[in-house]
């Protein structure tokens, strides 16, 4: 019977299938569902590792040492991975090994849109594309023969709308493998540059072999109908296409690099407009041009964003009204203009330790380098707080770089950072600040859990992927150990106590962490919430509001939920009238 | 564009669209249809928009409903109705729990929450059918079913038995909560 999966629920299942015993991966929107899935098959050992550059090296180690292996992470994770990635191109695998890149075109929950199929090429390693569900998990089993066969790291790249949207599945029985042993060949895995330069040649060869392979792949496939409109496409812009214009013939890649080139040269050659349909950017548009065919590409889809069925029949409909002869019939588009509606952005939840930082931080009006998490949101208004946020770990760096270049900015700027951030590429920004006489505050965020992605352990949280108990890193230890002398931890539910802590450590002249610790409302809930009135002493300030908490609301005078609200009591700390108690039940406020 | 049924459940993240999605696919699955349902994880799921897509018919290509396609949405929240109405194809039904959850810009006043929201709905061609659904929930005992209250509702505008509406909630709600389900289901269904 078919089951309706995501496709991250269906590659967790590819790997059972494909005989994987070990993966890792780091968590991140939109490929975190796979391991928490792969967790779920006893016969796997699934890791969260620190970062994604750890991952793939835990996952290549593996794989060298005979075992089937699937590493996972999205797209900018690569570009944390990239160093191992490089040379296990080179080294090769003994084991299958596949990496999952999740891109995220349209960055719904991305600090970019970059399109990683490029990784495919610059490493010389083949990049499959999944259209849907059952794609994502008969892939996988397809990557480890590939990868065993050709003896090579393989990518397995979805997106979004494939990792989150769930269609129908057969599964299958998983296959018997046997792990290879382990033995030493220097030569191949030792890369020196005496040993590079021979794998380098080896490399160039397994090319021209997979370009054969490539050739004849059964998942190559044309959909041949009317050969007046051919349409080359991979990925999830192969539904759009097909339910876009179902007349036209469709060439679709799944084994994007290498590149097909005869399979391309002969289909074009059958039809009478080519278009290169794809999301991002022009990766097999360019390849095809460089065959010298011409075809409609990135001057009439968009290279920034998603594609939708919708763009791709305003285009070739567009077209194919000049196309004499067309099988296409022009079709009117659908009459829809949306209302206007006030937006409803995402926003920290009620009792999210993290408000009581940034409301504190923007009193003491600073300037914040801020880095990747839910905290991010402290960006938006009303906190409006933070003044950059690029990559993970860049707040502790990139403000040692603020300092170098301004160093009045130390006095009066601090660096935000999660803990499970901190863990993943924080800890070398902080080791030099100190390194390199900086004099930063840096404010770990210590929520004791990786909460955008949807709560993962790491090695702050004394558990592991599998929930059970793990060593559990002293965070001010580590801190100590890097050299940063002054090191403080306290609860950001203590307005004062942190408002001073930070003047404090702004002041001193070396660098300074302060552990803002409190769990995430989804990691400790409040067992019982205190009752939170509003009293007859509200004046109507709007102080209050500031918070940017859901749970208040104003009309004249601040409301609480008591549906949403959490009894964190930020609200009655910052209300200078006494005008937010707690109830008469008695229950005394965290 | 495609043959087949088109359903966008909106709201506010945290609402219980994802439940009422599975009970959604699980009823076209037992119609031996093809089906696809797609959400969007991550950042927005913090009290954000947050939408939906199921898709069933005999064979379904784009996971995505996009503007002017849908034959139903299902509206966890009334201001998301008036969000997503454009989704509709003309001659659609909308059903739209009446509750207000005021989005943060509504909050700190820098946005009003708007008025007369089924009046401007009014004014298109489609079929809007309101309930409340999280106050009919609270009456079979907990609120959470609210969702499952607009499954019922929608269970009445569509084609598909009740009977098939019933054995999904069975395959999908952990049987101690099945009670209350199956209630908050007779209510949204029997409202009509």
């Amino acid at each position: 019977m078919k089951r309706l999966m995501s496709g991250n629920e269906a590659i967790a299942r590819g790997a059972y299938e494909a005989g994987i015993t070990v993966a890792t991966g780091y968590p991140g929107t939109p490929s975190t569902e796979i391991l928490e899935n792969i967790v779920k098959y006893p016969a796997i050992k699934a890791q969260w590792s620190p970062n994604e550059k750890v991952a793939l090296e835990v996952g290549l180690g593996a794989a060298i040492a005979g075992a089937r292996v699937i590493v996972t992470m999205k797209h900018v994770g690569v570009n944390v991975a990239a160093d191992p990635l490089m040379t296990a191109a080179y080294t090769g695998v003994r084991g299958g090994l596949v990496l999952v890149s999740a891109d995220d075109p349209g960055m719904h929950s991305s600090q970019n849109e970059q399109d990683n199929r490029y990784y495919g090429k610059l490493a010389k390693i083949p990049v499959l594309e999944p259209s849907d569900s059952q794609e994502a998990k008969d892939f996988v089993a397809l990557a480890m023969e590939i990868s065993e066969q050709f003896d090579t790291p393989v990518i397995l790249r979805t997106t979004t709308r494939i990792a989150h949207s769930q269609t129908l599945v057969e599964e299958a029985e998983p296959i018997v493998t046997v792990k290879k042993p382990y033995e030493k060949d220097a030569r191949k895995y030792v890369m020196v540059p005496a040993h590079a330069r021979l794998r380098h040649v080896v490399v160039e060869q397994r090319r021209k072999d997979l370009t054969a392979y490539t050739e004849t792949s059964p998942v190559n496939k044309i959909f041949w109908q009317d050969k007046k409109i051919g349409i080359i496409t991979s990925g999830i812009t192969f539904q759009y296409a097909r339910e876009a214009v179902p007349q036209a013939s469709i060439l679709k890649l799944a084994l994007t690099n290498p590149f097909p080139a005869k399979l391309i040269k002969d289909f074009a050659a059958q039809v009478d407009t080519l278009y290169v349909i794809e999301e991002l950017e022009p990766f097999l548009e360019e390849q095809v041009k460089a065959l010298g065919l011409t075809c409609k590409g990135k001057d009439v889809f968009s290279r920034t964003g998603e594609l939708s069925v919708h763009q791709i029949f305003q285009v070739v409909n567009a077209d194919s009204t000049q196309v004499a002869g067309s099988s296409i019939t022009p079709q009117a588009e659908p009459q829809t203009t949306a209302f206007d509606a006030p937006p409803r952005p995402p926003v920290l939840c009620p009792g999210c330790p993290h408000r009581a930082v940034f409301y504190t931080l923007k009193q003491l009006k600073l300037t914040v380098s801020g880095d990747i998490g839910c905290y991010t949101l402290g960006a938006q208004p009303p906190l409006n707080t933070i003044d950059t946020t690029v990559c993970m770990g860049f707040s502790i760096s990139g403000l040692l770089g603020m300092e170098k270049a301004e160093p009045d900015l130390a006095r009066k700027a601090v660096a935000v950072i999660g803990d499970s951030t901190f863990f993943h590429s924080g800890m070398t920004g902080l080791l030099d600040v100190v390194y390199n006489h900086g004099t930063t505050t840096t404010l770990i965020l210590d929520n004791r859990i990786t909460a955008m992605t949807g709560q993962q352990d790491n090695p702050g949280t004394g558990k592991d992927l599998a929930g059970t108990a793990a060593p559990q890193v002293d965070l001010t230890a580590l801190v100590k150990a890097i050299g940063v002398k002054r090191v403080r931890t306290l609860d950001p539910f203590n307005f004062k106590e942190l408002k001073e802590a930070i003047t404090e450590e702004l002041a001193a002249l070396e660098p300074s962490v302060i552990i803002v610790r409190r769990p995430c409302v989804f990691v400790d809930p409040a067992p019982s919430k205190p009752s939170l009135q509003v009293n007859s002493n509200c004046s109507g300030c709007k102080s209050c509001m500031q918070l940017g908490c859901p749970a208040l609301s104003f009309d004249g005078k601040a409301n609480i939920d008591h549906a949403l609200c959490n009894g964190c009591g930020l609200c009655s700390q910052v209300c200078k009238f006494k005008a937010i108690n707690c109830g008469d039940d008695g229950k005394q406020v965290k | 564009m495609s043959e087949g049924t088109s359903i966008l459940l909106v709201g506010v993240g945290g609402q219980g669209t994802i439940l009422a999605a599975k009970i959604l696919s699980q009823v076209a699955m037992q119609q031996k249809l093809d089906v696809k349902m797609s959400e969007v994880h991550g950042m927005s799921q913090r009290g954000g928009s947050v939408i939906t897509y199921v898709k069933f018919g005999p064979q379904v290509f784009s996971p995505l409903i996009e503007p002017g396609e849908a034959d139903y949405i299902v509206s966890f929240e009334k201001l998301e109705s008036l969000r997503w109405a454009h989704y509709l194809k003309p001659g659609g039904t909308l059903v739209v729990n009446e509750q207000e959850i005021y989005p943060l810009p509504v909050l700190t006043g820098a946005a009003n929450y708007p008025d007369h929201i089924f009046d401007r709905l009014a004014a298109k061609n489609i079929k809007v059918v309101k309930c409340n659904a999280a106050r009919l929930a609270e009456q079979c005992g907990n609120i959470k079913a609210a969702n499952v209250v607009l499954m019922g509702v929608l269970a009445h505008e569509s084609a598909i038995s009740k009977q098939a509406w019933l054995e999904a909630i069975e395959q999908k709600v952990p049987a101690r909560f099945l009670a209350l389900n199956k209630a908050a289901f007779e209510v949204g269904y029997s409202l009509a």
